[in-house]
């Protein structure tokens, strides 16, 4: 009785994969990007990367993906229904990343910044050599969680019609009225999707930190 | 493209639809709360099975979507007799599936109390229940209390969330009136400013609140 | 209440070598002119003026917070002046000429200065996800634009030195305290410095592993050629390596001279007070 269901699963599943990652990607790079930015010395920048942060991290990805579907469009910006997804999940994301960048490389001891100095190391090679790999080891636990609150967030794009997961799963309770299983399953699914994210990021930060610390 | 008149026409509904929003707010949180201490309770339990399943529960509940949950709460729970309004199946969703983060943050505010601690408890012949009453609890919560904030401003903004099982917060009043005049930009636009200057508000009091912890 | 300078200069202490070098015309390789520094109303150094000839060694010593750090600092770019200027080798480190004015230095000319000068810290600085051989291989590698050959010599040269050959592969984290403070010896010392300066080596070590770092800094003081300021405690130390000691107290020198007569003959009141506290035979 469970087997019947799960084929229609499979497409919903390869679209919520696809979603979490395409948007991943992006939001990693805008976290760089908007966490560096917060700690630029030129005040604009600053200023830029430190409103991008506050408004995605004060509206909910809900109200986000909403704005982005529905809202500008009447401003003449008519985006795609996966498009619309991604965009609001980078950009959900990439405010959360940029803190986790940020707070990262400031709790890196400051001697390390002055050795770098003392050997007379240019402010891009302080940055890369030293800083950089010391904060990516401290950024991956948190990574890993942002990773899985994306997976999850992809559910929201069921309420634009984009047929992800979530959103096969309602369709197909609609039409055959089975809830139990199909709900059940459901969340079987997701949470075994999610094993592999989190699985893979302790064992990075297992070989990363090997014998180092 | 942007009407001024229309904006005040619809804000008194939207900001009507915000008092369910908050209340939905307030009531998960403190589902959340108690929820969150008695898993982590249960997880330190000695008991290996409640511990486990403790455990598998938390781990559970915060890999999968919020919006699933409450589908199964809602959609589920009435085959089996258990028929819940939306309103009390939105809070219940939204309380549980935080109560696993807030177990997490009871958990570091307990683990972070000495040793010696417990040590100077037990040689005093404290009960367990005194212990926990008295010196533990006491202790553990107030560091915690603006991470804590943190999370009911975060839970703040999953309200919509509660839409999808056809609570009518503001985001549902928002998409309402926007089917209804085919003007979405506004609405959506106020919706999201709202959220904006009420989550950016409680923020700066939170980290307020936490100076003032500090200084203690 | 601070003791002018003048009054303490006698015949003897006018001996010290960098006014003999005045003499002779040979550029002191550092020279602190007029320099002050303060932390808003917190005046940590007041108008210094030093000069420390090439191969000097010149020990700092004083009490904590007397400013003699952060003369030091302010030499590696890790604090700028407040007013004064600061020459390396004749050319100005915190100001360049720009159009033939005298403007603040940007990055490019503090990096091309900044080149003369070494440092060891007193809590090592090492990096911790690099091996001690790529610690010190890798700011002749990217700085000086060795190739990964020539870079891992020199550094193997270094190590062999300071008595850590056999370590190379093993991890900061794998060390003691004397063997970090030695690995960041050979690091800062296979850049070939002209200055180095040794903020408190041993301070922050265990006392039984405070003598083999001290024996790595006494062999580097006799190969001669590399000035070093030396920021220290260890009152035996300063006076078997020191050329000239200066005493700091309250940011300012307040006495100056070879150590014999330093140790032996101190003249201000302060000096006394703060030698006494080492039972000083």
């Amino acid at each position: 009785m469970w087997f019947d269901i799960l084929p229609s699963f499979w497409e919903g599943t390869k679209i919520t994969i696809q979603l979490t990652l395409f948007s991943a990607v992006i939001a990693f790079f805008l976290a760089f990007l908007a966490g560096f930015g917060r700690l630029s010395k030129i005040k604009a920048i600053r200023f830029l990367a430190a409103t991008y942060v506050e408004i995605f991290r004060g509206t909910s990805l809900f109200v986000q993906l909403f704005w982005i579907y529905f809202a500008l469009p009447l401003l003449g910006i008519m985006l795609p229904k996966m498009l619309a997804g991604v965009l609001a999940l980078s950009l959900n994301a990439g405010a959360y990343g940029s803190e986790i960048v940020r707070s990262t490389i400031i709790s890196v001891p400051k001697g390390q910044t002055e050795a770098a100095i003392a050997l007379n190391m240019t402010p891009w090679q302080r940055t890369w050599l030293v800083i950089l790999p010391q904060a990516l080891v401290m950024m991956l636990p948190a990574f890993g969680n942002l990773l899985i609150e994306m997976l999850k967030g992809t559910a929201l794009v069921s309420l634009v019609t984009l047929a992800d997961l979530t959103f096969v799963a309602t369709v197909l309770n609609s039409s055959i009225m089975r809830p139990t299983e199909i709900f059940s399953v459901l969340l079987v699914i997701y949470f075994v999707i999610s094993l592999p994210f989190t699985r893979g990021i302790r064992w990075i930060e297992h070989r990363l930190s090997g014998g180092r610390y | 493209m942007w009407s001024w008149d229309y904006t005040l026409l619809i804000l008194p509904q939207i900001l009507e639809a915000l008092k369910i929003t908050v209340s939905a707010t307030f009531v998960a949180f403190a589902v959340a709360l108690v929820g969150g201490l008695i898993l982590t309770l249960a997880r330190r339990s000695d008991f290996k099975p409640l511990s486990l399943f403790a455990q598998g529960f938390i781990e559970f509940v915060r890999s999968t979507p919020l919006l699933v949950q409450l589908y199964f709460i809602f959609y589920v729970l009435p085959e089996h007799g258990l028929s819940l309004s939306p309103f009390i199946a939105g809070v219940i969703g939204l309380g549980l599936h935080y109560s696993t983060y807030l177990s997490e943050v009871y958990r570091g505010g307990i683990e972070s109390i000495p040793p010696g601690q417990w040590e100077a408890a037990k040689a005093l012949n404290f009960t367990p229940l005194e212990t926990w009453r008295k010196i533990i609890l006491p202790q553990s919560i107030p560091p915690v209390i603006p991470v804590m904030g943190n999370y009911l401003i975060t839970m703040f903004k999953e309200t919509p969330v509660l839409s999808a099982i056809t609570l009518v917060e503001i985001m549902q009043t928002a998409k309402m009136l926007g089917s209804h005049s085919f003007r979405y930009l506004e609405a959506f636009t106020i919706v999201g400013v709202l959220f904006l200057v009420l989550s950016y508000s409680s923020s700066l009091m939170v980290r307020r609140l936490e100076v003032r912890l500090n200084l203690r | 209440m601070s003791v002018p300078l003048k009054v303490i200069y006698n015949e003897e202490s006018t001996k010290s070598i960098g006014n003999d070098l005045r003499k002779v015309a040979v550029q002191p390789i550092v020279n602190y002119s007029n320099i002050s520094k303060s932390y808003g109303d917190l005046q940590v150094l007041r108008n210094i003026d030093l000069d420390i000839a090439p191969g000097e060694k010149v020990a700092l010593i004083g009490p904590s917070g007397s400013g003699k750090t952060t003369l030091a600092r302010l030499l590696m770019t890790l604090e700028e002046p407040t007013s004064g200027t600061i020459e390396v080798d004749g050319e100005m480190l915190w100001h360049q000429k720009t159009n033939g004015k005298l403007v603040k230095a940007n990055e490019k000319h503090l990096h091309k200065v900044r080149g003369n000068i070494g440092m060891v810290f007193q809590h090592f600085n090492l990096f911790p996800h690099m091996t001690i051989l790529r610690n010190v291989m890798e700011a002749p590698r990217n700085v000086l634009g060795l190739s990964k050959e020539e870079a891992m010599e020199r550094a193997v040269t270094m190590l062999k030195q300071v008595g850590l050959a056999n370590k190379i592969d093993v991890y900061p984290a794998q060390l003691s305290g004397g063997q970090k403070q030695r690995v960041a010896i050979a690091r800062a010392l296979v850049m070939r410095p002209k200055v180095m300066i040794f903020d408190e080596p041993t301070s922050a070590l265990d006392p039984e592993l405070v003598g083999e770092v001290l024996e790595v800094i006494k062999a580097i003081a006799a190969e001669g050629e590399m000035a070093m300021l030396l920021i220290t405690h260890e009152m035996d130390f300063a006076r078997d390596v020191a050329d000239r000691i200066l005493f700091f107290d309250q940011g300012r020198i307040i006495e100056q001279g070879p150590p014999k007569r330093i140790f032996n003959n101190p003249e201000s009141e302060r000096l006394q007070t703060f030698l006494s506290r080492f039972n000083r035979h």
